[in-house]
């Protein structure tokens, strides 16, 4: 059994490298394809055309693409991403606590969102078609059909101009307290909460009413269980494959979805690094933060595919 | 009336009455809040700024990609933390004239050619080795280098030689610049050990705060430098912080939150509100930048100065004024200078909307057809509708105008002094000479109205060379004149830089150079105790 599964996981795991590697094509095309030069864009109103020359003969802007191309690729392999056109600094270790950040949100968000969509998700289930199940599905509807700048804005409003509970503002830093810390991501971990909330939920929702048809739930019924061990001990563990793969597809977009809410609450992490660099025509920037993007979105999918395999006899032990 | 006034108000910087009452009596007395509150916040300052304590400002104008190296400094957070941490050799005072710092004095030639500067003894430098005259000539001659990328190489581009001689530092011109005393307080000109040679990004200099925390697109701290050579004059507070807001909106919430103390960059179209905020002041000041209407002089059919005169005369500038910038500015009068320069005139007439006589031009132009005016967002905040505006009173005069909106990704490489009308903006330079040099002289790379008058060129060299102010100020009132009916410059207003401070705000110094006082914000204000 092992070594089916063992060969799934390795054909998943080369799929992704596969994926991955025609990602950065297309990351590289998509870069070059910008209008206007990377050198004017750097040195802005002020370019003379000395200086914009001197600057592209710098920056080896006058190789053919596929050659810079692969020397990009080479470098990402050996672990350098190379150096910021702009800035001039190296793009791997300001990236580092950059990244860093940006899970330090997304973990948090996790924390809160997942076990509350599950939660939420098994108490509609319990009270499905009642009021309750009425309540939640509508508030966390409500929660996502709001575009993430607004629900940013309005708790931005409340907690921190109105109230002053929290900062409406998440610079962190290193060597921050960790209540400190805290604090400050609390409105955009609660924002991000709210946006991936109603998916999550949702999808567990009906995934386990799904199993709920199920002869073996009647069985169940019959027995004389409860309805909330039910849930928990019959339809939850069989509904899982699909709550897993939602969860994994959230979890990906906490990290590589949280570009307007790290601009909104001034968050240093990667979607607000991303930003200042297209705006600079900064292209090695621009293709690490997209490569690292594109690769956790792959790899939170390949878990998913694996924990659902691992979850599913009937994957397991394929005809 | 005003000695009462002056009485109370010291009153109220005592704490003995509050100022609401003040303000109460101040009316009762006939006068207007804002003289009140300018003699309050005066009064204020007169007891004495409070030391300590943390002040915080949070500033539009960063990335990431930023570096402490003064050279390369574009942004406006770089700007302000330099202002900080670094120390030049003169700077802007309020008024316009210059403020000695590092430089006791600057002397010059009968022919404007060679320039001596005193470099005051006593100064340290964050690391405690004392500022030399050595350090000073390396400072420029780092800036000068033609292969360094520094801002401020054009303005160095004139220096011939430099060489120390006991405590002063001499440069020599290879033309004569009445202007260099100013020139030196281009903010770039940051002294550092050396020139900043060893490494340009160490953040070590002579001003009023050590550099503590250098996170480029995060943010900056500093810690009051004990041996700061002005003593207790800046640098009230104990430590001082930026944090880079880049979204207005988070600014602002930031700013009422009371998380940070001033911000800068209020738009204009929300002054209105914010002034209704409890605690927050909006803090106004006139500054250099404006935002042209661009013809190129030497393109059909804008080599046609009948018609330049008539698109000239059919912009509003009143309207635009009040609809662009919501009154936040100045007119302006079709060329590049206005009453925030050293020797400007106050006397030029100023050119007012006469569709009528514009309709007159156009005609005697003999132009036919619409005429294409190329903007875009990037141009200026209010860019597209200004145009749009344009459109409209340039109907009633019978001209027609054609809008095209260009993406603002390379508005800068392929439209801003490539296309023959366009719109755009110009933040200004610290004299006329500069302004006038950088974009309005023939052979200038950025000469984005292609002016080119052999006799302008004269103009501006000889008054360049002019130490004698009177006969200066009439040369640049001539230019103006010229440019006003003669250029491819169409000046609908300046801007005003509009940033606001916080509650308990104090020493708040507005200076017409740039926003934020002049940068010195964070070393100026202190928090009411």
């Amino acid at each position: 059994m092992s070594a089916t599964i063992l060969k799934l996981v390795a054909q998943r795991v080369a799929l992704g490298i596969v994926l991955l590697l025609a990602v950065s094509v297309l990351i590289f095309v998509g870069t070059q394809i910008l209008p206007g030069d990377v050198a004017a864009s750097i040195l802005g109103q002020s370019a003379t055309p000395e200086a914009v020359a001197n600057l592209r003969q710098e920056l080896g802007l006058n190789d053919p693409a596929y050659v810079r191309y692969f020397r990009w690729l080479g470098g990402v392999l050996t672990g350098d991403l190379g150096k910021a056109l702009s800035s001039g600094q190296d793009i791997a270790s300001s990236l580092g606590g950059r990244l860093w950040n940006t899970l330090f949100l997304a973990f948090w968000a996790a924390v809160v969102s997942v076990p509350l969509a599950i939660i939420l998700g098994l108490i509609a289930v319990r009270y499905r078609n009642g009021f309750v199940d009425k309540l939640i599905s509508g508030l966390a509807l409500a929660s996502t059909s709001l575009p993430e700048f607004f629900i940013g804005y309005l708790l931005v409003y409340f907690f921190a101009v109105k109230w002053q509970i929290f900062p409406g503002i998440s610079t962190v830093y290193e060597g921050m307290p960790f209540i400190e810390r805290m604090q400050a991501i609390a409105l955009p971990a609660t924002a991000l909460t709210l946006v991936v909330l109603a998916h999550m939920m949702r999808m567990t929702r009906a995934a386990i009413l799904n199993v709920m048809q199920s002869a073996y739930i009647e069985t169940a019924e019959l027995k004389g269980l409860r309805p909330i061990e039910i849930i928990r001990r019959h339809a939850f563990p069989n509904a899982i494959a699909p709550i897993i793969n939602v969860v994994m597809l959230n979890l990906a977009y906490l990290i590589v979805g949280v570009v307007v809410i790290e601009v909104i609450f001034v968050y240093p992490g990667m979607g607000q690094y991303l930003v200042d660099h297209v705006a600079k025509r900064d292209v090695p920037v621009v293709q690490a933060v997209g490569l690292i993007f594109a690769a956790v979105y792959i790899g939170l999918n390949i878990i998913a595919d694996i924990a659902a395999i691992v979850a599913n006899p009937r994957l397991r032990h394929p005809k | 009336m005003s000695n009462e006034l002056e009485f109370l108000s010291r009153y109220v910087a005592k704490g003995k009455l509050s100022r609401r009452d003040f303000l109460g009596r101040a009316a009762a007395l006939g006068v207007s809040a804002t003289f009140a509150n300018s003699l309050l916040s005066s009064a204020v300052r007169a007891a004495g700024p409070v030391k300590g304590g943390l002040l915080k400002a949070g500033l539009q104008g960063g990335e990431s990609s930023n570096v402490l190296d003064p050279a390369l400094n574009l942004s406006q957070v770089n700007f302000n933390f330099g202002k900080c941490w670094g120390e030049l050799l003169v700077e802007l005072a309020p008024d316009g004239s210059l403020d000695y710092r590092i430089a006791e004095s600057i002397g010059s030639s009968p022919d404007a050619k060679t320039w001596t500067m005193k470099i005051r003894k006593g100064i340290e430098f964050h690391d405690g080795k004392p500022v030399t005259p050595d350090d000073v000539v390396a400072t420029l001659e780092r800036h000068a280098d033609a292969k360094s990328k520094s801002a401020a190489l054009g303005i160095l581009q004139g220096i011939d030689s430099m060489k120390v001689n006991g405590d002063e530092a001499i440069v020599t011109l290879k033309d004569p610049n009445a202007d260099f005393p100013y020139l030196m307080a281009d903010y770039h000109l940051v002294i550092q050990p050396n020139g900043g040679k060893d490494n340009p990004n160490a953040g070590i200099s002579a001003g009023p705060y050590k550099v503590t925390v250098n996170e480029p697109g995060v943010r900056y701290g500093g810690e009051k430098f004990a041996n700061y050579w002005q003593g207790d004059k800046l640098g009230h507070a104990d430590q001082v912080e930026i944090v880079v807001i880049n979204d207005p909106t988070a600014r602002m919430s930031a700013l009422q939150g009371g998380q940070v103390n001033m911000i800068n960059r209020v738009e204009p179209k929300i002054v209105d509100l914010i002034k209704r905020v409890p605690g927050v002041t909006i803090q106004t000041v006139s500054g250099r930048g404006f935002y042209p209407f661009n013809m190129f002089c030497d393109t059909a059919p804008f080599d046609n100065n009948d018609l330049r005169m008539a698109l000239k005369l059919a912009m509003d500038r009143e309207e635009l004024l009040s609809k662009i910038l919501r009154g936040y500015g100045s007119v302006g009068n079709d060329f590049p200078i206005n009453e925030a320069y050293p020797l400007f005139s106050n006397d030029i007439e100023q050119r007012k909307f006469d569709p009528d006589k514009a309709a007159e031009y156009y005609k005697k132009s003999g132009h036919s057809g619409s005429i294409l005016l190329r903007t875009s967002d990037v141009a200026f905040p209010g860019a597209v509708d200004a145009a749009q505006l344009y459109q409209q009173s340039c109907a009633k005069a019978g001209i027609t105008i054609e809008i095209k909106r260009e993406p603002g990704d390379g508005y800068w490489s392929e439209v801003w002094n490539k296309q023959p009308f366009s719109l755009s903006y110009w933040g200004g330079r610290p004299t006329q000479d500069q302004m006038y040099s950088t974009a309005y002289i023939s052979n200038a790379d950025w000469n984005d109205t292609r002016w080119k008058r052999p006799q302008f060129d004269k103009m501006i060299i000889t008054a360049r060379g002019e130490l004698d102010e009177g006969k200066r100020k009439k040369i640049y009132r001539d230019m103006a004149v010229m440019m006003r009916d003669e250029g491819g410059l169409i000046v609908p207003f300046f801007n005003q830089y509009i940033d606001a401070s916080g509650k308990g705000v104090q020493g708040w110094t507005a200076n017409p150079a740039q926003e934020m006082c002049n940068g010195y914000a964070l070393a100026l204000c202190w928090l009411e105790a």
